[in-house]
C-alpha cells in the first residue's frame, strides 16, 4: 500500500522532489510570514496589560513551538535511518538540526527580550527556561556529535542515537509550565478547548506560525538536498549535477 | 493600523527597544542559517567541479604516458 513512497527514499528520487517543493515553500513561506509579522505588529490590538510588548508574541512562540516541531521531525528521522538503515533519513537529521537549534536560539532570546521589560529580569533558572535551553544544547550535541565522525554513516547513527534520547525533554519542556512553579506563563493556544486569547490575535499569530514553519521545512529541505550531494559526491548523478546551473540558483527567497 | 503615526509604530508604546531588538535578532539570525546554507552548498558545488577536473586531469596524463610508451 505503501510502496509508492519507497522509491523516495533513494537519494537522486529525494533530491529531485526537493528541487520541486523548494520554490513553492519558498513563495508561499515568505509571503504568509511576511503578512503574519505586518499583521501582528501593526495591525493586532495591543495587550490591556502588557501594551505594545506583547508583540514579541509574534515571533516568540512561533519560534518555540516549531524548535520542538522541528525536534519532533528530526527524531522521527532519527528513528527511521536508526530502525531501518535509510541512509537518506541519516542525512535529514543532519540537514534539520541547524535550522531546529537557530529556532531554539531564537525562542531564547525573544523569551529574554520579552522577559526583560514583563518579569524585570532577562533570565530566571526556572522549569521552562533551563528546559528550552537543554533543547538547544540537545540540537548542538547531535550537530557537533554528526560533525565529529570521519565515516558519516557511523555519525549519523551515534547523533540518531542522540537525538532519539532527547526526545524525553520534549514533554518537560511542554508540561514545565504546569508541573513547576514558574515566571512563564501557562499555554495559551495549545489548550485544549477554547484558546484564552483574542481572535484578532490569534489569526496573525497562526499566520506567523505557519510561515515560520515553512521557512523552516524549506530551509530544511535546502540543507537535506545539500547533504544529499556532500554524501555521494562519487555518485553518477551528483556528477551530472555539476554541469547544471540550477542547483545553484535553487536557494530561497527570503 | 493599531498606530497613529511612524514613531508611534516605532517607540512601539515605550516598549520599542525590546520589540525591535526581539524581532531583529530573529531576523539576523535566519538570514544568517540562509546565508550559511547557501555557503555550504557552494561549497559542495566546488567540491564537485575539483573532484570532476582532477578525474580529467587523471585522463589525460594516463593518455599521455600511454602515447609516451609507444
Amino acid at each position: 500500500m505503501w510502496k509508492w513512497l519507497h522509491p523516495y527514499a533513494k537519494s537522486e528520487q529525494a533530491f529531485r522532489l526537493c528541487g520541486r517543493l523548494l520554490p513553492w515553500l519558498s513563495i508561499s513561506a515568505g509571503l504568509i510570514l511576511g503578512v503574519g509579522i505586518v499583521w501582528g505588529l501593526a495591525y493586532a490590538p495591543s495587550d490591556y496589560q502588557q501594551g505594545d510588548s506583547f508583540r514579541i508574541i509574534y515571533i516568540h512562540v512561533p519560534s518555540a513551538i516549531l524548535s520542538m516541531g522541528v525536534y519532533s521531525v528530526m527524531a522521527i528521522s532519527a528513528l527511521i535511518g536508526l530502525v531501518w538503515q535509510i541512509r537518506t533519513a541519516t542525512m535529514a537529521v543532519a540537514a534539520i538540526a541547524p535550522v531546529g537549534a537557530v529556532l531554539t536560539f531564537i525562542a531564547l532570546f525573544t523569551g529574554a527580550a520579552w522577559g526583560k521589560p514583563m518579569w524585570g529580569t532577562w533570565w530566571v533558572w526556572d522549569a521552562r527556561l533551563t528546559s528550552e535551553l537543554i533543547l538547544l544544547f540537545l540540537y548542538l550535541g547531535v550537530m557537533a556529535l554528526y560533525q565529529s565522525f570521519d565515516d558519516k554513516q557511523q555519525g549519523g547513527k551515534a547523533a540518531g542515537v542522540m537525538a532519539l534520547v532527547g526526545v524525553v525533554n520534549l514533554p518537560i519542556i511542554h508540561y514545565s509550565v504546569e508541573w513547576w512553579n514558574t515566571l512563564h506563563q501557562g499555554a495559551t493556544i495549545t489548550k485544549f478547548g477554547k484558546p484564552s486569547i483574542a481572535p484578532e490575535m490569534l489569526w496573525p499569530l497562526l499566520l506567523c506560525i505557519l510561515g515560520l514553519a515553512l521557512v523552516s521545512a524549506a530551509i530544511g529541505l535546502y540543507r537535506f538536498q545539500t547533504e544529499l550531494m556532500r554524501r555521494e559526491i562519487h555518485r553518477p548523478w551528483v556528477k551530472a549535477l555539476a554541469g547544471d546551473g540550477r542547483t545553484q540558483e535553487n536557494s530561497n527567497a527570503i | 493600523m493599531q498606530f497613529d503615526s511612524w514613531s508611534a509604530f516605532w517607540a512601539m508604546g515605550g516598549y520599542g527597544f525590546f520589540v525591535w531588538l526581539a524581532f531583529g535578532i530573529s531576523l539576523l539570525a535566519l538570514i544568517g542559517l540562509i546565508l550559511q546554507s547557501r555557503l555550504a552548498r557552494k561549497h559542495v558545488l566546488r567540491a564537485l567541479l575539483d573532484e570532476q577536473k582532477r578525474q580529467a586531469r587523471i585522463q589525460a596524463s594516463r593518455h599521455q604516458q600511454q602515447g609516451s610508451k609507444l
